[in-house]
């Protein structure tokens, strides 16, 4: 055995050092997105969520009813937000996943109030997600403890150290808080992100890579039926994927699932448009990268904020409004709210028409992208 | 006769290297034509260009009869293109390569043509073995039978034999010649000379320009080089020493002997002078195309360099 020369680490060294100043994809990743993760993530991140979005219905046209909307405003963690005319406005709201609480304040509430009888008003909180349902339901709960402070004289006002009213509350969708029925659906788009886009990402490249690509394109299929051709099995390969992880999320969390046969169209028809947006991401990614490495690199770079931004980790409505503009864009947020609606919230296409719009927009524009950067020629 | 290949003005270029140059070439139907040149003068460019995966910045014709510029989807139907490394799929089996090319070729009656196909190259009792796995002769032969599985008209080939054995050579170059028997038009880029010899007329490209063109015969005759022979020891350093000499174009060693090439036979003669005497033996001998290749290239030696 020779011993140990530095020189020849050192020539191994130089040599890894050039190799890595070459590929110039890589030099961004190790350099770049360590500083667009800790901004982008530091600053948007939020295990506390704040000023989460709230409608109110008010019924009763008192100052005092007035008063208590201007007290729960004032809570940081809620907003308000809607004031829809209607409880069946509101409740649509709540469906889409728009407001994270819906408050009811019925006609006779200062009258009973002021009469020293049982008041009450209505809190319904979207449970689906358990950490921010905790903050928003704290926030309403203390409301009878903050509010009408100047307000009450009179009978009311001598209770006795007795809140004034109740607060009702009724949590929706997920009303035991049970944190798998939010994280298992939502970690399916997870799943199915990271392996159909990487997949992908790796089809074209490798052709390139192998050279195959030269002989694939003296022949004479177009770049489109290529396409077509190469990402047909994969949408076999995330049906397969989808329904392993369902069954899974039936029988090892009993997460629920869709209960009517128009609840199943809805979670179909927004799985295979999800799984089609993921397949055409990557094959844009492949045509843009040269290495089945950096086909890699760039998926994984995609995948962080898809993890982040898009309410899979953090509740979406909890994140600043830039963080939340970044996440409309993803395909897994869109997604995650089709899920989570069809299996917590018994939705059927109409109610998530928004998002299956924002899927079939998204597929779209990528695919037209996709075509027209495809290679006819070596050029 | 007509052409199968017909095309002027070539040019391509990439970012601002030229790298062909204004070629113009005719190929006959049936024939075999021999593509040479230095590795970088610009062989597989042309090729690609001709098929349809590169786009000429300039240049017209017909390749097959059709506009090879914008009817290039006709053109791969009746084109068959063997890349210079292997293209085929290491990791699927000879049958299934040859089986997804008759598929994207739309053939009729694959299998058929598919056995067909193994039967010739003899690898029936193979047909499941992994492409990657064969050895390089075999996988010439494999990609061979891969760019003919569809009848094309026109083949291209590009350094079809390079790194395999002689033999595998020899039986490779018969095969070329029993497709053209049966009508086929061949062009075959390469750098050995001696499979220049096989082909029924050479074409010449140095430096992106298309330098000599014709027969062999007609080639060495255009080319009005005089060349010498000289046997003896220590022919390496003679070689070294003749190429310094005014009046020689190139000299070079082949074993115990050394070729001294020149356009003024004079000239010529006084270069070699101080080694015309014992134990040399020197004697003018008809020159080769290895020789006049030699003189091309040396007469573009400054312009190569240039660019
Ligand atoms: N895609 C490309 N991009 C840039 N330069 C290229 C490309 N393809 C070939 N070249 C350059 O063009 C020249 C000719 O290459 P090529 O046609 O492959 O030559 P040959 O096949 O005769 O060896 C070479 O200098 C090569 O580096
Ligand atoms: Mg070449």
């Amino acid at each position: 055995m020779s011993r140990l020369s530095l020189s020849r680490i050192a020539a191994v060294m130089v040599k890894e050092f050039t190799q890595l100043r070459r590929d110039r994809i890589t030099y961004a990743m190790i350099l770049v997105m360590p500083l667009v993760q800790l901004l982008l993530f530091g600053y948007a991140i939020n295990t506390d969520p704040r000023h989460l979005p709230a409608a109110v219905v008010s019924y009763d046209h008192s100052n005092i009813a007035n008063d208590l909307v201007a007290t729960l405003q004032n809570s940081s963690y809620v907003d308000v937000t809607h004031q829809p005319n209607s409880e069946a406005e509101m409740d649509r709201l709540m469906r889409r996943g728009s407001i994270s609480l819906a408050l009811t304040i019925p006609p006779d509430f200062t009258h009973h109030l002021l009469k020293g009888e049982r008041a009450q008003i209505l809190a319904e909180v979207d449970a689906s997600d358990p950490v921010a349902a905790g903050g928003v339901s704290a926030a309403v709960a203390a409301l009878p403890a903050q509010a009408l402070k100047h307000d009450l004289l009179g009978p009311a006002a001598r209770q006795g150290g007795k809140p004034p009213f109740e607060v009702v509350i009724h949590r929706l969708y997920n009303p035991e808080g049970i944190n798998a029925y939010n994280i298992v659906p939502g970690l399916l788009a997870i799943i199915l992100s990271m392996t159909l886009v990487m997949m992908t990402a790796m089809a074209v490249t490798r052709e390139v890579e192998r050279g195959t690509m030269e002989s694939l394109l003296a022949t004479p299929a177009t770049p489109f039926e290529v396409m077509i051709g190469k990402l047909l099995p994969y949408i076999a390969v995330g049906i397969v994927q989808t329904t392993v992880v369902l069954t899974l999320a039936r029988l090892l969390f009993a997460v629920p699932m869709a209960q009517t046969a128009a609840g199943w169209l809805a979670l179909a028809s927004g799985i295979v448009l999800f799984i089609t947006c993921n397949l055409s991401l990557g094959y844009l990614i492949s045509t843009l990268v040269r290495s089945q490495l950096q086909a890699m690199q760039v998926s994984v770079f995609y995948i962080m904020p898809s993890l982040f931004l898009s309410g899979f980790m953090f509740p979406f409505l909890g994140l600043p409004g830039w963080a939340r503009a970044i996440g409309e864009v993803l395909p897994v947020t869109h997604f995650l709210r089709i899920i989570r609606g069809a299996l917590l919230k018994g939705q059927v296409l109409a109610d998530m028409s928004p998002d299956i719009l924002a899927l079939a927009a998204f597929l779209l524009v990528v695919a037209t992208v996709t075509v027209a950067r495809s290679r006819t020629t070596l050029d | 006769m007509t052409n199968a290949i017909d095309v002027r003005g070539l040019n391509k270029s990439f970012g601002d290297k030229h790298v062909v140059r204004d070629v113009s070439i005719q190929v006959g139907e049936g024939r075999i034509t021999g593509f040479l040149g230095p590795n970088g003068a610009g062989k597989t460019t042309t090729l690609r260009l001709l098929c349809g995966l590169l786009t000429p910045d300039s240049g017209e014709g017909e390749v097959l009869g059709l506009d090879f510029r914008t009817q290039t989807a006709a053109i791969k139907r009746q084109t068959g293109y063997m890349t210079q490394s292997f293209s085929l799929y290491q990791d699927m089996t000879i049958e299934e390569n040859l089986t997804f090319i008759a598929r994207v070729y739309g053939l009729e009656n694959r299998q058929q043509v598919v056995n067909q196909a193994l039967d010739e190259l003899g690898l029936q009792d193979r047909r499941g073995q992994l492409a990657g796995a064969l050895s390089g002769g075999w996988k010439q032969r494999l990609a061979l039978a891969a760019a003919t599985l569809h009848g094309p008209r026109l083949l291209l080939l590009d350094e079809p034999t390079a790194g395999v054995d002689p033999q595998a050579r020899r039986e490779f170059w018969d095969e070329i010649h029993a497709l053209a028997d049966r009508g086929l038009t061949v062009l075959v880029s390469t750098h050995y000379m001696d499979e220049a010899e096989r082909c029924h007329d050479i074409g010449y490209i140095l430096n992106g320009r298309l330098i000599a063109r014709g027969t062999a015969e007609e080639i060495i005759a255009r080319s009005g080089l005089v060349t010498f022979n000289g046997e003896g020891p220590d022919v390496g350093k003679i070689s070294h020493a003749l190429e310094a000499q005014p009046g020689v174009l190139g000299a070079s060693a082949f074993g115990t002997a050394v070729h001294v090439s020149g356009t003024d036979k004079s000239a010529l003669e006084q270069a070699i002078a101080p080694w015309r005497k014992a134990p040399y033996e020197w004697e003018q001998v008809e020159p080769s195309l290895e020789d006049v290749f030699i003189q091309l290239m040396a007469d573009q030696v400054d312009d190569r360099y240039a660019s």
